[in-house]
């Protein structure tokens, strides 16, 4: 409808330029990663790697293998992703189905909201919060990782916004067949707000799989760590190094290949629920966000 | 009868979540008290000894306190800038092109960096950065001296702005996005009878039609002023720059986890807790005003 003036294709020009070049900005980064992980390492210390490995090898990979700390490491993550998702999705729903109720219907409602914002508003801070997992005697367990974020208040928000765009008339369709709240929840409301619901999960999963801070305060002994603390060692001993001249022979010495392949695998499970998790988190995203 | 029933069901679904909230949210609120002591972890919050405003008179001298806090809303307010106007450039741009594959595998990739944590990205962004990477080897061609981005107080700041905005304009773009679809074809035809070009039409009625969408977005990121990125600067910084990056959040971990002052690092979490309800409680009422959108 556009491409009939000479002006306007020289703005498509411009346009596509620049598109391509936000595009390439995220793509390339890691590309080159990838390209790392399969270079060998010498090509890679020398910075001679753009976006095709240089020397191709699997050696990287080889090691990466034998490397037992990276797979405890990742099945600890794995383990916190299964559990921290199942925990938090039953506390998600069930403070949110009574939550999107009028305060006509629960009277408790009000107070519990109330309490519910003023949680998520005001916090302890992190010291506080520190101290009490530790008189419960809860560090160094995947626990710590996991119950001090049972009640993610936002996402909570966003399914008891879902809960609302319930039309009544089901509820009340089911209420005359003598149905209970809890039966209620399960067969009719769930199943209706199913696209929130993998929105949530989606969004509690890459959550959980990248936190690394948790571990950092909670756990000590760094062979519990998940995978992302242990990837974040990778380069914290770098980052406290402040002589330059150091920093430089450091980086050379270090093992950039096996760095970067162990930062592909760990990026691989989410780069494999991506494409599935993309409509989701569009939809979910508007609806949280754009309303009528 | 029935409604008893009801009531009852949603007291016990609550349940649960109300003992962990109690449990890991408002327990920990009465250790602020830390903040008006002078805590001594052997004596716990019931031995230790009161101080009352000495801790906040303490933070008030140091001169770490003004930079951390300067350095907190500089960081912010320039990140909320230049990623606010990245993701609508970026949005504008994508709507214009009619090629779906395209337009579907931009998006694709755009959203990714969004999804992908710090403690790996910073491992990346150092590469790219560092003293021999790519982007140093590319200015030597124009013959400029290599650069320490990352421990140069000169070009950390500018460097937390960018990876931040390049992490987060795709996931951003998203909304934009959204509510670009719902402007009205039919304003586009009339301005086309009208005679409007292509730019024109981007300036009377997208820009318009979007205006809604970003007084919204930049409203509920008023919060975020105090929110100047914890992962990203933690995986990113080093005690070089430690005087233009560090932030509240930052130096409350320094020096209240590993310095083990629990005190002040209380003290500083307080204050920046405070502020931050002041600043959301605003923006809910801000919004609610300029357009009728409530967070809760």
């Amino acid at each position: 409808m556009y491409a009939h003036t000479v002006k306007s294709r020289i703005a498509d020009v411009i346009i596509w330029v620049l598109l391509l070049a936000f595009t390439l900005s995220c793509l390339i980064p890691l590309v080159n990663l990838v390209a790392i992980s399969f270079s060998d390492n010498a090509a890679a210390s020398a910075n001679m790697v753009s976006i095709f490995p240089v020397n191709p090898t699997f050696s990287s990979y080889e090691k990466l293998l034998s490397d037992t700390q990276f797979w405890r490491s990742f099945m600890i993550s794995v383990e916190r992703v299964v559990l921290g998702l199942l925990v938090n999705m039953v506390l998600m729903i069930l403070t949110a189905y009574p939550l999107s109720k009028s305060s006509k219907q629960f009277r408790g409602q009000k107070i519990y909201m109330n309490l519910v914002i003023f949680a998520m508003l005001f916090s302890g801070g992190l010291i506080p919060t520190f101290m009490v997992v530790k008189e419960l005697h809860l560090l160094d367990s995947i626990w710590a990782l996991i119950l001090p974020g049972a009640v993610p208040i936002g996402n909570v928000i966003l399914l008891m916004n879902a809960f609302r765009a319930v039309p009544k008339s089901l509820e009340e369709a089911a209420k005359i067949d003598g149905a209970s709240q809890w039966r209620i929840l399960a067969r009719i409301y769930l199943p209706v707000v199913k696209p929130t619901l993998a929105t949530v999960a989606l969004f509690t999963i890459v959550g959980h799989w990248n936190d690394y801070f948790g571990a950092l305060v909670y756990i000590s002994k760094t062979m519990n760590y998940p995978l992302q603390t242990y990837i974040q060692q990778l380069s914290v001993e770098v980052q406290n190094i402040t002589d330059p001249e150091k920093l430089m022979e450091l980086a050379k010495i270090s093992n950039k290949t096996l760095n970067a392949a162990k930062i592909v695998v760990s990026t691989l499970p989410l780069l494999l629920i991506y494409p599935f998790m993309q409509k989701y988190f569009v939809s979910g995203i508007v609806v949280g966000s754009v309303k009528e | 009868m029935k409604n008893k029933k009801d009531q009852t069901a949603f007291h016990f679904m609550l349940a649960p979540s109300m003992i962990f909230l109690i449990i890991f949210s408002f327990i920990p609120m009465f250790g602020i008290v830390m903040a008006f002591q002078n805590y001594i972890p052997a004596k716990g919050i019931t031995g230790s000894s009161w101080v009352g405003l000495d801790n906040f008179k303490f933070m008030l001298q140091i001169p770490d306190s003004k930079q951390i806090f300067a350095n907190t809303i500089i960081i912010a307010v320039w990140k909320i800038i230049v990623g606010t106007i990245v993701s609508i450039v970026f949005a504008l741009l994508l709507n214009e092109i009619r090629v779906r594959f395209a337009k579907r595998f931009m998006q694709t990739v755009v959203y990714l960096p969004n999804f992908l944590s710090w403690a790996i990205l910073a491992t990346v962004v150092m590469n790219i950065f560092s003293y021999e990477g790519p982007v140093n080897a590319v200015l030597s061609w124009f013959g400029i001296d290599p650069v320490l981005f990352m421990a140069s107080n000169t070009w950390f700041r500018p460097m937390l702005v960018l990876t931040d905005v390049w992490k987060g304009f795709g996931y951003g773009s998203i909304i934009y996005l959204a509510s670009l679809t719902a402007i009205d074809p039919g304003l586009y035809e009339a301005a086309s009878i009208d005679g409007a070009n292509r730019f024109k039409k981007l300036w009377y009625v997208t820009l318009p039609g979007l205006m809604p969408t970003i007084l919204l977005v930049t409203t509920l990121n008023l919060p975020n002023v105090l929110n100047a990125g914890f992962d990203q600067i933690f995986n990113l910084y080093n005690p070089l720059v430690y005087q233009t990056a560090d932030i509240i959040d930052t130096y409350v971990y320094r020096v209240g986890l590993v310095e083990r002052q629990y005190s002040l690092g209380t003290t500083v979490g307080l204050l920046r807790s405070v502020v931050g309800i002041i600043l959301i409680l605003s923006a809910n009422k801000l919004a609610q005003k300029l357009t009728d959108y409530r967070i809760f």
